[in-house]
């Protein structure tokens, strides 16, 4: 048979099993979406299908067939010829999947050179076909480029130009959005779906992301702590979960907290006319160093309890943007105000959770001390019996326990530290926070979680948000007021609902269209 | 390669010339006080407070000490600008002459023992990283172990102690000239250059397989195994070259150590290069000699480190575009 | 396997760390006590070790010598983390500014100084003495830690929680006390060992050329010197001192490989 069959594949680890029984099918012309939180195995089935797997995990059952070969009673060297000629694979990080230091025409013609055995002119005509074909033409894109010069999307099309250059019969995309903007995400999953219906070959499209899913997939297969727990036609499995799991994945994926009542306050933090520039490259060995604007006059009010969602693309100024906010960054016009006094005067009263839980604790600190280090903010430390006391409201504020203030960070689960980092922001009480892609590195259902915690923490303590993210999806659940920013400017503001319906600038319009959205299957049809 | 002339090479390789000038005259200037303005008076130091007031004063004279220290500086760098390193006060020929001699033998040495230690080093870490946790890896570890533990003046005693004294294969130490030919000159830097290579290979080794391990875990070598690379073909044509930048710096940095090990080893072998001669001026308190050769030890590491700062622009794109 | 690395280095070295401490209660023979008829001898049940060309105990010198090597070494650390460690922070703390510029390229530049070009320089001017020695390594060390330092140091700025202590109002001093150094003190300690078993062999290469120790002071470097005419007639003179110092190198040497295991596999220490 053609296309590519997996029966009963089982891989074991150092400290136990990693795979169970898993056995799914993918067609010519199909494509087939593996799916599941983090731990669920979908990218060590990927691994394992290449013969890949990473040292001190071994294969112990299961059958892998290619066009009627099978891929496990090959030798090492025989399986060299399957990758990359019969095989294809994607990976998620488009910024480091290419060699720094060859050029885009050098791994292209790598690919052809070593399958097709063809002299190099023949390579490199057909390489700039390919890569063309993959949307980076000659004109712009000679083979002579080097990774760094291209942008993240560039790269993952450079990356499936030598993936598909052989007309694989199976393509393996793991992830291959996930790292980029969602603009550049729907281009890239276009064009994968355009080259499955060229090439008739099948696509194994790996994704955490159930509305990629929905769009993309023909059949779908939900795994979870390395087994599958359901598979289907994509739209039967959506409309229809047969597992509770399935289920659950789903209403998560969708969740929308209880919106806390909207409340009309006084205007809380006033930013006016903000620009900050950076020093850039010189010009000519001792020319003037030109300036980068990265914030160009951007102004935005909160007002008291308002929670307001910051939507941009990666390089847009978000990010400077929320430093100069929290005062960490000096600007060179303008003003940020809070309750009228400038922001340096009056930090205490802002406070922030970063996206990365693992990166944002101190690992040598035990959470008490995590959570009061704001203290240091205060004209006099409360002492030990108040401090302890507060840390302890803020812990069971979050859903935790007194009790694990006296526990090291690593103890913790990614969704737990997301609300230790929420119990360090409300120790000094603050009128603001904010959350600087505080859940995009969290599993779907711990996302959910966390989203209810921030929503009943606004309604019971009056808490404003400034809530920053390139997911429309999370802003749209969670936000009054959404602003849009675009190369350092606020393309376009107001009430989140109406935005979204009825976006005004032509780059929201473009954003909205882009991000994928799961579907509300008993009310649509299914759309291309 | 592509895109190679750019406006952003050319500002990289002028910044790196700025920095190699800036660099030169800030050890040429460190070097002339700690000579000749710390001490006090170098007439003195040279000659010794015993010395009869009216010597010092011709030596005061001779070196013109009467003029400001500034003035006397530019004079120095001036000088040596145009190859005049000056007078030695012991031996009476002029320095350059001098210097001239030893680095036929001074060089050599230093650019035998870094072809030999990265002959060596190069395949051992090669060999150790693509082994990594088995037992050929676990050999090389354990050789660079000792390796580096070894002391190189003590190692070129034992070979002189084994293959000069009790084979007999080698002279002892000395230097017959190149003007008999080149083989016999060859053959007296032999011992010497494996003395010095040795230990540094064994270090050079420990950077490569560390280097090349590090780059096996990037996602490039998986994109290439994707690819259908076997893991020899993924070393050899993606690893190898990534893991070389940082296996430069270390190469650079070494130069250093052979030029520095060299004067030590020569110490052993009685090669009359370099080594030799600072340590008789040292000894003789000829100040002129011991500044003309510190001097010229730092502008060759210095321009070493300006030389491998140009390897990294050929290996790495990403430098040339910056 | 592991476990094993560090304790063969600590019992390496620590069996030279207590022979130098030893030496201060007591030594076989005194170390000045020269007996030439007796000169030369090979190892017997007085002289363990054997004697040297003046008859002196070789025993008894190298356990003088491990107190000197390890004396300078110690010291050469000392002087090399106490300037470099706070450059290096600083550095990193001011990443980019004119600061950081200020001192890398003073790092570039004290490079370009090896141990032995330094110790050539002042024993020029202020003659040969251990104390020079000491000063030289020690300078040579600077550099290697505030590179060193502020390598560790960099990622760790970009990490989200010196953001954190940011927001809670910290300042770049506290928190390079804070934050950065606890985080990087077993890079420090690695670099450390490796430092000292490298101060050991420049010691005992300044002092095999004379710009070391002054006699009468024993070092296994000057013992190595004056062997050298020896060594057809009497090999174990030149072989003793040298397998004390590659000993207790390799003892160091295992000792921060085990350390660095059982710290963090993925520390990034230089080698040079």
């Amino acid at each position: 048979m053609s296309g590519l069959a997996v029966e009963g594949l089982c891989v074991e680890g150092p400290a136990g099993p990693i795979l169970q029984d898993v056995s799914f099918a993918v067609g010519p012309g199909e494509i087939v979406a593996l799916t599941g939180e983090s731990g669920s195995g979908k990218s060590m089935t990927a691994l394992s299908l290449m013969r890949l797997l990473p040292e001190g995990l071994q294969q112990k059952a299961g059958r892998v067939t290619l066009g009627g070969t099978d891929l496990g009673a090959l030798t090492e060297r025989q399986m060299c010829r399957v990758r990359g000629a019969r095989i294809g694979m994607v990976f998620q990080e488009p910024m480091t999947a290419l060699n720094p230091v060859q050029t885009i025409g050098a791994q292209v013609t790598e690919t052809l050179r070593l399958h097709a055995g063809v002299r190099r002119d023949e390579a490199e005509a057909k390489a700039r076909d390919m890569l063309a074909r993959v949307g980076l033409p000659e004109e712009r894109f000679p083979l002579t480029r080097y990774p760094h010069e291209l942008s993240g999307g560039q790269r993952q099309r450079v990356v499936i130009a030598l993936a598909i250059c052989q007309r694989p019969e199976v393509l393996i995309a793991d992830e291959p959005t996930t790292a980029l903007d969602v603009t550049t995400q729907a281009q890239i999953l276009d064009l994968l779906r355009a080259l499955v219906a060229e090439f008739g070959m099948g696509l194994i499209l790996i994704t955490h992301d159930l509305a990629v899913v929905a769009g993309m997939a023909d059949r779908l297969v939900v795994m979870k702590d390395g087994g599958v727990v359901e598979q289907g036609a994509t739209a039967e499995v959506l409309r229809t979960p047969r597992e509770g799991y399935t289920r659950a994945l789903l209403a998560a994926s969708s969740h929308r907290p209880a919106a806390p009542p909207a409340r009309q306050g006084t205007p809380l933090l006033q930013v006016r006319d903000v620009v900050r520039t950076y020093p850039g490259a010189r010009a000519g060995l001792f020319g003037a160093r030109r300036p980068v604007t990265a914030v160009d006059g951007v102004s935005l009010t909160i007002g008291q309890g308002e929670r307001v969602g910051l939507v941009g693309e990666s390089g847009c100024g978000k990010s400077t943007l929320t430093r100069a906010i929290l005062g960490l960054e000096p600007v060179q016009a303008g003003s940020i105000a809070l309750d009228g006094q400038p922001v340096e005067a009056v930090r205490g009263r802002i406070q922030v959770v970063f996206q990365d839980p693992y990166g944002s604790f101190n690992p040598r600190h035990r959470v008490r001390r995590l959570v009061s280090e704001p203290f240091h903010l205060l004209p006099r430390r409360p002492g030990t019996r108040e401090g302890a006391a507060r840390v302890a409201e803020a812990l069971e504020a979050v859903g935790l326990r007194a009790s694990d203030s006296g526990r090291y960070i690593h103890e913790f689960s990614g969704g737990q530290r997301q609300r230790i980092a929420m119990a360090r922001a409300l120790i000094l009480r603050p009128d603001l926070i904010v959350l600087d892609e505080a859940v995009s590195a969290l599993d779907v259902s711990v996302r959910a979680r966390i989203l209810d915690l921030l929503s009943d923490l606004s309604a019971r303590l009056g808490l404003a948000y400034l809530f920053i993210s390139h997911d429309l999806a999370v802003v749209r659940g969670v936000t009054e007021r959404v602003l849009v920013m675009k190369a350092g400017r606020i393309v376009e503001e107001g009430a989140t609902e109406a935005v979204f319906a009825a976006p005004r600038h032509p780059y929201t319009a473009e954003l909205i269209a882009a991000a994928p959205v799961l579907p509300d299957w008993t009310a649509r049809e299914e759309s291309a | 390669m592509g895109g190679g002339a750019r406006p952003t090479m050319m500002r990289y390789l002028l910044r790196r010339t700025a920095i190699l000038i800036a660099s030169l005259a800030v050890a040429s200037v460190l070097i002339f006080a700690v000579i000749e303005i710390v001490p006090g008076d170098p007439a003195t130091t040279m000659l010794g407070i015993n010395a009869r007031p009216d010597t010092v004063a011709a030596l005061r004279e001779e070196l013109g000490l009467g003029r400001s220290a500034p003035v006397r500086y530019l004079d120095w760098v001036g000088g040596m600008l145009r190859g005049d390193f000056g007078t030695s006060y012991t031996y009476r020929t002029p320095v350059a002459g001098m210097i001239a001699d030893r680095l036929w033998v001074s060089l050599p040495l230093a650019l035998i023992a870094l072809a030999l230690s990265t002959a060596i080093a190069f395949p051992a870490g090669i060999y150790a990283a693509a082994r990594r946790g088995r037992a050929g890896d676990a050999g090389v570890t354990l050789a660079t172990q000792a390796g580096i533990a070894v002391p190189n003046f003590w190692f070129a005693m034992i070979l002189v102690l084994v293959f000069s004294i009790n084979l007999g294969w080698f002279g002892a130490g000395g230097f017959p000239g190149w003007g008999a030919g080149p083989w016999p000159a060859l053959k007296a830097l032999v011992l010497p250059a494996v003395a010095l290579a040795l230990p540094q290979a064994a270090i050079l080794t420990r950077v490569m397989r560390s280097a090349l391990i590090e780059t096996l875990g990037e996602d490039y070598i998986r994109t290439a195994r994707a690819k259908g690379l076997t893991r020899g073909q993924a070393i050899r044509r993606h690893a190898l070259r990534n893991a070389l930048i940082p296996v430069l710096t270390i190469l650079g940095l070494q130069f250093a150590f052979l030029l520095a090990g060299g004067i030590i080893i020569e110490q052993v072998f009685y090669l009359p290069g370099l080594g030799r001669l600072i340590f008789q001026a040292i000894s003789a308190r000829d100040l002129i000699v011991v500044e003309s050769v510190v001097m010229l030890l730092v502008f060759a590491v210095i321009l070493v480190n300006f030389l491998v700062d140009l390897a990294y622009a050929a290996v790495d794109p990403r430098l040339r575009a910056r | 396997m592991r476990g094993g690395r560090f304790i063969a280095g600590a019992v390496l070295f620590g069996l030279f760390a207590g022979l130098a401490l030893l030496s201060f209660l007591w030594t076989p023979h005194s170390v000045e006590a020269m007996d030439i008829p007796a000169k030369l001898q090979g190892p017997s049940a007085a002289h363990w070790l054997g004697t040297d060309h003046f008859g002196r105990d070789i025993l008894s010198m190298v356990m003088v010598g491990a107190r000197t090597s390890i004396a300078v070494a110690i010291v050469a650390v000392g002087i090399g983390m106490g300037f470099g460690v706070p450059l290096g922070l600083a550095a990193a703390a001011y990443a980019g500014g004119w600061i950081d510029e200020i001192i890398m390229r003073g790092n570039d530049l004290a490079f370009a100084f090896p141990a032995l070009v330094i110790a050539i320089l002042i024993t020029a001017v202020f003659g040969p003495s251990a104390v020079n020695a000491i000063l030289a390594i020690g300078i040579f060390n600077i550099p290697v830690f505030a590179r060193i330092t502020r390598g560790g140091a960099l990622p760790l700025w970009r990490r989200e929680f010196i953001l954190a202590a940011r927001v809670a109002g910290k300042g770049r001093a506290r928190i390079s006390a804070e934050h950065i150094l606890p985080n990087i003190a077993a890079l420090l300690i690695v670099q450390g060992t490796i430092q000292f078993s490298l101060g050991i062999l420049a010691e005992a290469a300044l002092s095999y050329v004379g710009l070391g120790a002054q006699p009468p002071v024993p070092s296994w470097g000057r013992m190595l010197a004056d062997a050298q005419t020896l060594v057809a007639l009497a090999p174990h003179v030149a072989l003793i001192p040298g397998f004390a110092i590659v000993l207790t190198v390799l003892g160091l040497n295992l000792l921060g490989d085990g350390l660095r295991d059982a710290l963090d596999p993925r520390l990034r220490v230089v080698r040079a």
